[in-house]
């Protein structure tokens, strides 16, 4: 029951994640490897308002997740469009967007060793006990989980049942064909990159709520999110929920019953199980 | 014919520099073998084949690793070719996982494969053995190290040579050009892209198992430093990675710069290399050797 709590709260992160790195992937096309550094980016900016300005962390996420969005617009418009006009639509611009966004995920690291140094950061925030089924669950990683909820779940409705989640799903679907019906390609991708990083903010403060983290620690939020993409099928929104909530699980099983020092080998073992059995996805269609 | 003969007029001076060098000298001739050595062994599978491989380092630690664990037990050429072999077997298994299928999960594997390599080795040091951390003692002179690691720079651009011209190395271009020309004119792709892998990767261990002894004392998180890979990448990239000498032309510079800004900006030295990296794959895509070959190409034809 415990695992099973706790398992769910991490997996809210997780999924809230992973949704923000296959939106950028499925229709900006953009293999964001630079995703991590956005979410500590957005956990550091939280610590430090709430250390210096007492701010507390909820009222933070209104300031935060508008900030991701425009980062990501900015970034999508400075240095992934004029990648996506050299490629033309082809295949070389996953090669270079991997290429860049891994010299942006350098820049981003460095950025935030200089400012924040390299120590494990943690704020204390709501840190009392509630039970929830029994199981003793901090209040801080409750909120976090909410956050996640309403923020994922919402968006997950958006692009399911409003015209504009049609559009989107649109250029998901075929990038090609989707000006035919008059939909301006550029603009939904750079949409879609900015929620995307939005995303990966609100996690980042998520995050911040109830973990202890570093500045390295980017890649490692960066392979999880991509792992959950994957698992879910690249694009698929209900997927990455779904495989982030399992993920969640999976990892607090293996830190509680084995060993904590093993989830990233956790997480790679599912990848690796992933890509020999369903490389398309646990919930994807075969190609 | 006059090319290799220059090639091996450079490699003979190349070798004879160390009587003539300071202690200072010869450790930037160390680190430049060893980056030249990393950058074209990461050339001859991701230059030919555009499967971009973030792992380098995880192949150079598990090399310098594996000779801090042996150099007590085996005698030095032993723990190397151990060394070797566990580096191929480690690229056999994640080449034969993710090389079948298309090339964003090679990438995406490769890019978290160093930092589970390290939490591993980490787990099972704390664990199993109880020790975080060893010591190399090996009577290794540092000429010795730059010796081996120029051997191994230039066994690695022979080889490249050797391979781009002949079937394998075809093979390896068109499956950079189009992997779907590449299946329908018989290549067996998973093989040709697992033996270039296989090969890349063992020579990146054996070159972190080489200079690991500059070390003496070890620790993952001294071996599986990212930079390495990030390094790797941006020389290829910098000098041309589909080119026999674009590599070394890119190695030899920005180690360098490199070696002058992290004097010069020790704090703000991660920031400069991320926007110079991007800056390379904005302005360079094809590397300096491609961009001067398009540069007289130019010229050439607005001659006539």
């Amino acid at each position: 029951m415990t695992i099973l709590v706790l398992g769910l709260v991490l997996g809210g992160t997780y999924a809230l994640l992973a949704l923000g790195l296959t939106i950028q992937y499925g229709i900006a096309r953009i293999m964001n490897l630079a995703y991590g550094e956005m979410t500590l980016a957005a956990a550091f900016v939280l610590v430090f308002l709430f250390n210096q300005l007492g701010l507390p962390p909820l009222l933070s996420i209104l300031f935060v997740a508008p900030a991701g969005y425009v980062t990501g617009w900015l970034l999508y418009t400075v240095m992934m469009r004029p990648l996506v006009a050299r490629s033309g639509g082809g295949g070389k611009l996953e090669l270079d967007s991997i290429l860049a966004t891994f010299g942006l995920l350098f820049v981003v690291q460095g950025l935030l060793l200089l400012f924040f140094g390299s120590n494990f950061t943690s704020i204390s925030y709501l840190d009392r006990g509630v039970s929830v089924f029994g199981v003793t669950v901090a209040l801080n990683r409750l909120i976090a989980f909410a956050v996640c909820i309403v923020a994922g779940g919402g968006l997950a409705l958006a692009l399911t049942r409003t015209r504009w989640g049609l559009i989107m799903r649109a250029v998901a679907l075929t990038p090609g064909s989707a000006p035919l019906v008059g939909i301006d390609v550029t603009r939904v991708a750079r949409q879609a990159f900015a929620l995307g990083t939005a995303l990966a903010a609100i996690g980042g403060t998520s995050v911040a709520m109830y973990q202890t983290f570093s500045a390295t620690d980017g890649v490692v939020f960066t392979m999880k999110a991509l792992v959950i993409v994957i698992m879910g099928g690249v694009g698929n929104v209900p997927g990455a929920l779904a495989a982030g909530f399992a993920l969640g699980l999976i990892e607090t099983f293996v830190a509680t019953v084995i060993d904590p020092g093993l989830t990233l080998a956790a997480t790679f073992a599912i990848f690796l199980i992933v890509l020999l059995w369903r490389p398309e996805g646990l919930f994807g269609r075969r190609a | 014919m006059i090319a290799l003969g220059v090639a091996l007029v450079g490699l003979v001076a190349l070798a004879a520099l160390p009587f003539y060098l300071s202690d200072y000298g010869l450790g930037l001739m160390i680190g430049m073998a060893g980056y030249v050595t990393l950058a074209s062994a990461w050339a001859l599978f991701s230059g030919q084949t555009r499967y971009i491989s973030l792992a380098t380092v995880a192949f150079y630690g598990v090399g310098a690793y594996t000779i801090a664990v042996l150099n007590e037990t085996m005698a030095y050429p032993a723990a190397l070719a151990c060394a070797g072999l566990i580096g191929a077997g480690l690229a056999l298994l994640v080449g034969l996982s993710t090389l079948r299928l298309s090339g964003i999960y090679f990438v995406i594997f490769t890019f978290g494969l160093a930092e589970l390599v390290r939490q591993v080795i980490t787990w099972f040091e704390v664990n199993v053995t109880g020790t975080l951390g060893r010591y190399i003692f090996l009577d290794i002179t540092a000429r010795e190290i730059y010796w081996q690691l120029l051997a191994l720079g230039a066994f690695t651009i022979a080889l490249t040579a050797w391979i781009m011209r002949r079937r394998l190395g075809l093979a390896l271009r068109v499956i950079g050009d189009d992997e779907t020309v590449a299946a329908h004119s018989g290549i067996d792709l998973a093989r040709t892209k697992l033996t270039a892998f296989v090969l890349s990767a063992t020579i990146i261990t054996l070159a972190g198992a080489i200079s690991s002894p500059r070390w003496t004392y070890v620790e993952p998180l001294i071996v599986f430093n990212p930079n390495v890979s990030f390094l790797t990448v941006i020389m290829a990239l910098l000098g041309g990675a589909n080119r026999l000498w674009g590599p070394l032309f890119g190695a030899v510079p920005l180690f360098l710069l490199f070696e002058w800004l992290s004097v010069q900006f020790p704090d703000t030295y991660p920031v400069i290399l991320g926007l110079l990296f991007i800056g390379v794959v904005f302005l360079l895509p094809d590397g300096i050797l491609g961009g001067l070959a398009r540069l007289t190409g130019r010229n050439g034809k607005a001659a006539r």
